[in-house]
């Protein structure tokens, strides 16, 4: 294992701000992880370091291929987890908008930068990402939209649910953007919470790194699953669920949970009485994809997003 | 007339609500003045106030449509946050909106279709709490044919036509544009205080575009619309970046012609009374952009200089 500082800068007040790259093997860079962008992305983090550590029990038992490095960056953004803030404390600017980064312009562009020059020649690159909306997600591997994206290298994760989007203005900023037009095969593995730890989604994203490591011969170990063929989410098989009022939210049902049409999803409480405002139903039969985690809502909040049968 | 551009419901007993005070006379052309999409940025406060007060002083110089919206974005307002607090989004990054979209799409979708139309939409910004402009618009080089000579009527010190960014896509200024709405968007003063020259400066701009267009009777006096400075973009803006992690202390104030190799200020160290970096001008040119919060990381902002 090979431990490497890849970007440093120093601080006003603060111990120096440091990026660290661990990287096992030795030869064509071949994958890359990236781990926390922003500084409530814990278990991304936690993730990260625990795929430091498969790896190198990998190395010891010399089951990396030759000619084949993969590095983990397990965060991104230590000072702002250790402030407990999502993004950058200064001027709260996100790092995950700052791609391909700019090492002469501003703070979180130099991050952005110092971070895209390591990662940028890897053949595959996958990004713990986190979703701007609190809740629960089944995990699944997700892909931009830029022409660029390979579905089926995307299969080899084993996630049964492979997401692809259309992009928007912002996305050409992002790091998965970003990779993909530099040639690297991107992809966001989002691995159900965000700000804690779910240890049974720390068990799935690590086998799901571990599946793909293997089918790309990246390593000598056996995949602890199977190969599936997953169900492709788009905007033609995802239904958004949004409040039709604001209030106390009751939520009834948990992600990946089969539901029915007309089925009891949610209740949305009036605040001060304690009445029902409105039930929520499923529109359709599906399987729930997302699902918020707040006890409050506002009127048009998304709450659920349920991937048709 | 006091109207709600859009309201929805928030989760304890309050409506969320963008207003708007539609200021009308006759069917003439319509502008509409429009602030406080990032809840840090006061100086357009100032303006709407302005603004409605002189037409409500002289209805009769009226002869189209005044819309003012004061506050788009009125949770960050009460928050003195940049952003919408609640859903950490810039709301200035999500228009056109979207109708069917979460409450915060819903609701630039709706500002959007109220502004969709108008014959002259300014969008007044006020940098941030970091960074203290001099009076500018900033024009997207695509729109430079079309907005340059509304800018020029504000008579505003700076016009700065810079390159488009992708990124900068989702603007409301960016969205108005691209469907025909033509769209200024003012920066001024700095994030957190109210400047009452540079806002009464904006005003009497705003009175002449609206001279212009035939939305009011009388023009400012001539005095007051000065010539501006156009800066065309590409390489002829120097940005300071600092070199070293500290605090930046200047004596100077933007809005000055600064020689290269002049100092603009120092960065030093509290902890060992050293000098960490002294931060030079790197050409001649008319400083519009100074830092004013003085603790600074590597690479953050200190100035940008027009190049003469």
């Amino acid at each position: 294992m090979k431990v490497q500082t890849i970007f440093r800068m120093s601080s006003p007040y603060r111990d120096d701000f440091r990026v660290k790259a661990y990287t096992f093997g030795e030869g064509e860079k071949s994958l890359c992880i990236v781990g926390s962008m922003r500084g409530d992305e814990i278990q991304q983090q936690y993730i990260a370091s625990r795929m430091v550590d498969v790896l190198q029990q990998l190395e010891a038992q010399d089951a990396i291929k030759p000619n084949c490095s993969i590095s983990v960056v397990p965060s991104v953004n230590p000072f702002s987890m250790n402030l407990e803030k999502r993004f950058w404390a200064l001027d709260n600017t996100d790092i995950n908008r700052m791609f391909p980064g700019y090492g002469q312009g501003e703070t979180t562009q130099r991050i952005a930068s110092g971070l895209f020059e390591f990662v940028k020649d890897f053949s595959y690159g996958v990004q713990l990402a986190s979703y701007y909306l609190p809740g629960h997600f089944l995990p699944h591997i997700r892909m931009i939209h830029t022409g660029f994206e390979d579905v089926e290298d995307a299969k080899e994760f084993g996630f049964p649910y492979v997401a692809i989007r259309e992009p928007e203005p912002f996305d050409t900023v992002l790091l998965n953007y970003n990779w993909q037009i530099w040639d690297t095969k991107a992809f966001s593995l989002y691995a159900g919470t965000t700000d804690v730890i779910d240890h049974s989604m720390v068990q799935v994203a690590i086998d799901a790194l571990l599946h793909f490591m293997v089918k790309k011969g990246l390593v000598a170990t056996k995949s602890k699953i199977e190969d599936v063929e997953p169900i492709l989410v788009t905007n033609k098989n995802l239904v958004n669920i949004q409040a039709p009022h604001a209030g106390i939210l009751i939520i009834e049902k948990n992600a990946g949970m089969q539901v029915k049409k007309g089925e009891a999803i949610a209740r949305i409480m009036h605040p001060y009485e304690g009445k029902l405002v409105c039930e929520i139903q499923s529109p359709v039969d599906g399987t729930l994809f997302f699902v918020r985690n707040k006890s409050i809502t506002f009127q048009n909040t998304l709450l659920f997003r349920i991937i048709k049968d | 007339m006091i109207q709600n551009v859009t309201a929805l419901e928030m989760p304890v007993d309050e409506e969320f609500r963008i207003q708007k005070n539609h200021l009308s006379r006759g069917k003439g052309k319509r502008i509409c003045i429009v602030t406080g999409t990032h809840g840090d940025e006061l100086e357009g406060q100032y303006v709407c106030y302005l603004i409605a007060k002189m037409v409500q002083e002289s209805p009769e110089k009226l002869t189209g449509v005044v819309d003012i919206y004061p506050c788009l974005n009125p949770l960050g307002m009460d928050a003195m946050q940049r952003g919408v607090p609640a859903f950490d989004l810039d709301m200035n990054r999500i228009f056109p909106g979207n109708s069917r979209g979460s409450m915060i799409e819903k609701v630039a979708h709706d500002i959007y279709t109220d502004l969709s139309g108008a014959d002259m939409v300014i969008d007044i910004h006020a940098s941030n709490i970091f960074l203290r402009e001099i009076p500018q618009v900033r024009i997207s080089e695509m729109c430079a044919d079309t907005l340059v000579p509304y800018a020029k009527m504000l008579g505003i010190d700076f016009i700065w036509i810079h390159q488009a960014a992708t990124v900068l896509e989702a603007t409301l200024a960016h969205s108005l544009n691209s469907i025909g709405t033509p769209c200024l968007v003012a920066e001024m003063g700095v994030g957190g205080r109210i400047s009452h020259s540079m806002c009464q400066h904006l005003v009497d701009g705003i009175q002449n575009i609206m001279y212009n267009l035939g939305i009011w009777s009388e023009a400012p006096s001539a005095d007051k619309i000065g010539e501006s400075i156009v800066n065309q973009g590409g390489d002829s803006v120097a940005f300071l970046n600092a070199e070293v992690s500290g605090v930046f202390i200047t004596e100077i104030h933007n809005d000055v012609r600064v020689e290269r190799g002049q100092t603009i200020g120092q960065i030093i160290s509290p902890l060992t009374g050293m000098v960490l970096s002294n931060v030079v001008a790197p050409c001649d040119g008319l400083l519009f952009t100074i830092r004013a919060y003085p603790i600074v990381y590597e690479g953050s902002l200190l100035g940008r200089i027009h190049k003469l």
